[in-house]
């Protein structure tokens, strides 16, 4: 494992990353895929280091998969849910960060409901901050297992077309998979209402479509998004039935793309709304090994960001 | 009390003057301004090298007091203009209790009175409690001294109430100053919408919400045969909008702040929550089309639309953190570096800009050295830099867009009514 190359204390998305660290990145994960996948899944090497998972959203996942991870690395872990409705009467998050700072911890992993949240944390503390999510903005870690999972399965990325199918908008997992994918040279189609294509997109190198089969044609993969309609808070917006009819991925559908498409999925599913049963659970369906691969890519993050961080501080 | 400065580039935008000469200053005005003066006077002050300029006019300043000392004060933001070359400012009205009635004012009044070290003007509220539903009685604050009336921070979006407005304005003869933002569009955007807004994950602000307000506050003036002056100018079509109200004959001036022409929407890569500003900082072609409303007069005025805020409004979530900078420390350097340095506006159109311009459209009697003006002066150094660092802010606040910027042009005196009411100390 290559040890220089990551000199980040911080893991806060994909856009600032260099192909060459996102690369780094997806090695490391794949020494630790070796070693999730042994008899006995502990290694030493974050033995004596502690990660809280600071939570501002509500996440089972996520969080999981990080305390999964950071156990795996041997580091000990201190789950803290904040409720975010009532933030404003309370603590700042940048005194929250200093406090848990000040009990010596190493990484604090963030999820938060507005964009730019872990970058403004990651700038005040010296402890690493991981981005488990941040509003609309992006979730570093989520992309790079979707990244994992697509290279495990087809070898590459580079040439690969790749759809991302549902509110791209409102998606910090398509900001993040757009930049990661991007930088690797894939093609990225992103497809949604136009209501929730955001201004500009096209600048990122995607190409955008509102036709769902013209997204699903010739594509490599396809990323299908969770649609929250419970998160939502636009008016206007299309119905669940209506969207599952004109965006939805259907056996049906599937029978105009590639016969080995992989299909992807962030979790967790709607069944019957972004995402036919039948396709969740069919042979392209690649969903559960993403989430088996987001343990190893969660190790990498981990582990690099402990390692570059310790640097600094001899530094 | 006299001072004579002497030897500095007198600057009087009015009278198209440039030139080295001494100004007298006798009691509380300029008693000449002439080539070589001999006269004795109790200080005199070598200007030699630098221009003096008639004492800076900031017609969008929020002074926050009365409700909002936390943030700033009239004392407190009247030494912060002094510090930034600003002899005359013009208190916003969203204050609390809101600057609606004879009432508020007089309590305003008793502050400036006490407190100001500068020149205070007042511009009230266009409606109770800025509001936008009941319209105040606009000759009864004029009785109390307003010159102008806004419900800055709100556009009145009741076409009839502001369509009144212009007409009791104009009987009043008061200014109308127009915050222009449908607030249906701007929804809850932080930054302009764009792809920095769909990279950021921020909640975009359009530019239609700015000019179509712009669109719809030049109409209403129209019909009521008023004044409207459009604040804090950010994108082009709203420059466009006013360069064509002016060819036909309305009664329209503008003013933009410092930011919307040196700071483009790139720079909140990184969610700096002091580069949070309402209206938003723009594209880099709204910018240019500002830096030419300024330059060909569609632009006629500077203003920092100051607006002060705590750390802990600042140092929050951007979604949660407040709208607005500080400016009146920063605005002077700003256009030199921005503007004069770069050959966008010489040093009479600054001062026009600046200072006579805001004193035409307020209809006050400054903005001018000249033998029986109001001394009101200030000496700047263009070419000295520095550093803007938050430890220098004289304001309470110090949510500056700048916040680490090297700017050119140093404030060295700051005379105001005749007397030194700032002078730069050497650190």
């Amino acid at each position: 494992m290559k040890k220089s190359g990551w000199v980040r204390k911080d893991l806060l998305g994909l856009q600032e990353l260099s192909k060459e660290e996102i690369e780094l990145l997806l090695a490391t994960a794949d020494s630790f895929k070796e070693v999730i996948s042994r008899e006995i899944k502990k290694v030493p090497t974050l033995r004596g280091k502690t990660v809280v998972n600071l939570f501002y959203e509500p996440s089972t996942r996520t969080r999981v998969s990080f305390e999964i991870a950071a156990k795996r690395l041997s580091a000990d872990v201190i789950n803290i849910a904040v409720e975010s409705s009532s933030v404003r009467k309370g603590e700042t998050l940048i005194d929250t960060g200093k406090n848990i700072e000040a009990l010596k911890v190493d990484i604090i992993v963030v999820r938060h409901n507005c964009s730019g949240a872990a970058v403004m944390l990651a700038r005040q503390l010296r402890a690493s901050v991981i981005n488990a999510g941040d509003g609309w903005h992006e979730h570093p870690t989520q992309a790079l297992l979707d990244i994992f999972t697509l290279k495990e399965k087809l070898g590459r990325i580079e040439g690969l077309k790749v759809s991302i199918v549902g509110d791209i908008a409102h998606s910090r997992v398509a900001r993040s998979n757009i930049w990661g994918l991007t930088k690797l040279g894939a093609k990225v189609t992103v497809c949604a209402p136009s209501m929730l294509i955001p201004l500009g997109i096209e600048e990122t190198g995607v190409r955008v479509t509102n036709d769902i089969d013209e997204a699903l044609k010739g594509a490599d993969a396809v990323n299908v998004l969770r649609m929250q309609f419970e998160r939502d808070t636009e008016s206007a917006f299309p119905r669940q039935l209506e969207y599952f009819k004109n965006f939805g991925i259907t056996t049906d559908r599937l029978t105009k793309a590639k016969k080995n498409i992989i299909i992807m999925h962030p979790g967790p599913i709607n069944r019957g709304i972004e995402i036919e049963s039948a396709v969740a659970d069919g042979l392209n369906s690649v969903i559960l090994e993403q989430v088996t691969n987001g343990i190893a890519i969660r190790m990498a993050a981990l582990f690099l960001c402990a390692q570059a961080n310790e640097k600094l501080k001899i530094l | 009390m006299t001072i004579l400065i002497k030897n500095g580039r007198v600057v009087d935008a009015v009278a198209g003057i440039s030139d080295v000469m001494d100004v007298l200053i006798e009691g509380e005005l300029v008693s000449r301004v002439s080539k070589d003066i001999k006269a004795q006077a109790d200080t005199v002050i070598d200007a030699a090298g630098k221009f003096v300029l008639p004492g800076l006019i900031d017609m969008h300043v929020h002074l926050r007091e009365p409700g909002r000392e936390d943030k700033e004060t009239v004392a407190s933001g009247t030494k912060a203009a002094l510090k930034g070359g600003v002899t005359s400012v013009l208190a916003m009205p969203n204050t609390a209790p809101a600057m609606d009635t004879p009432e508020h004012l007089r309590l305003l009044k008793g502050i400036i009175q006490k407190a100001a070290v500068a020149h205070v003007y007042i511009c009230g509220a266009i409606t109770i409690g800025r509001q936008g539903k009941e319209l105040s009685d606009i000759m009864a604050l004029k009785g109390q001294g307003v010159i102008a009336i806004t419900d800055d921070g709100d556009s009145v979006d009741d076409e009839g109430i502001m369509s009144e407005a212009f007409k009791k304005a104009k009987e009043a003869d008061v200014l109308v100053i127009c915050h222009c933002e449908d607030k249906k569009l701007s929804a809850q955007g932080v930054i302009n919408l764009g792809f920095v807004s769909t990279q950021l994950g921020l909640r975009g602000i359009s530019r239609e919400s700015e000019y179509k307000r712009v669109e719809r506050d030049l109409k209403l003036a129209k019909e009521a045969g008023g004044r409207a002056h459009i604040a804090h100018i950010s994108c082009k079509e709203s420059v466009e909008l006013v360069r064509r109200a002016k060819k036909s004959g309305l009664a329209v001036t503008a003013e933009t702040a410092p930011h919307y022409f040196s700071l483009n929407e790139e720079a909140l890569v990184g969610y700096d929550t002091n580069l949070k500003i309402n209206p938003p900082l723009r594209s880099a072609s709204d910018v240019l089309a500002v830096r030419d409303g300024l330059k060909d007069g569609t632009i006629d005025c500077i203003a920092s639309d100051h607006a002060p805020h705590t750390d802990n409004e600042k140092e929050i979530e951007f979604d949660r953190a407040e709208f607005g900078v500080v400016g009146l420390e920063t605005e002077l350097s700003v256009a030199i570096t921005e503007l004069v340095d770069k050959g966008i506006l010489d040093w009479p159109q600054l001062v026009e800009k600046m200072a006579s311009n805001p004193a035409r459209i307020l209809g006050i009697n400054k903005g001018r050295i000249t033998a029986g003006s109001g001394a009101d002066i200030v000496i700047v150094d263009p070419r000295k830099e520095w550093f803007v660092a938050k430890d220098g802010f004289v304001s309470k606040s110090k949510n500056s867009a700048f916040l680490g910027r090297v700017l050119k042009g140093v404030v060295e005196y700051t005379v105001c009514s005749g007397k030194i009411a700032y002078r730069k100390t050497n650190e």
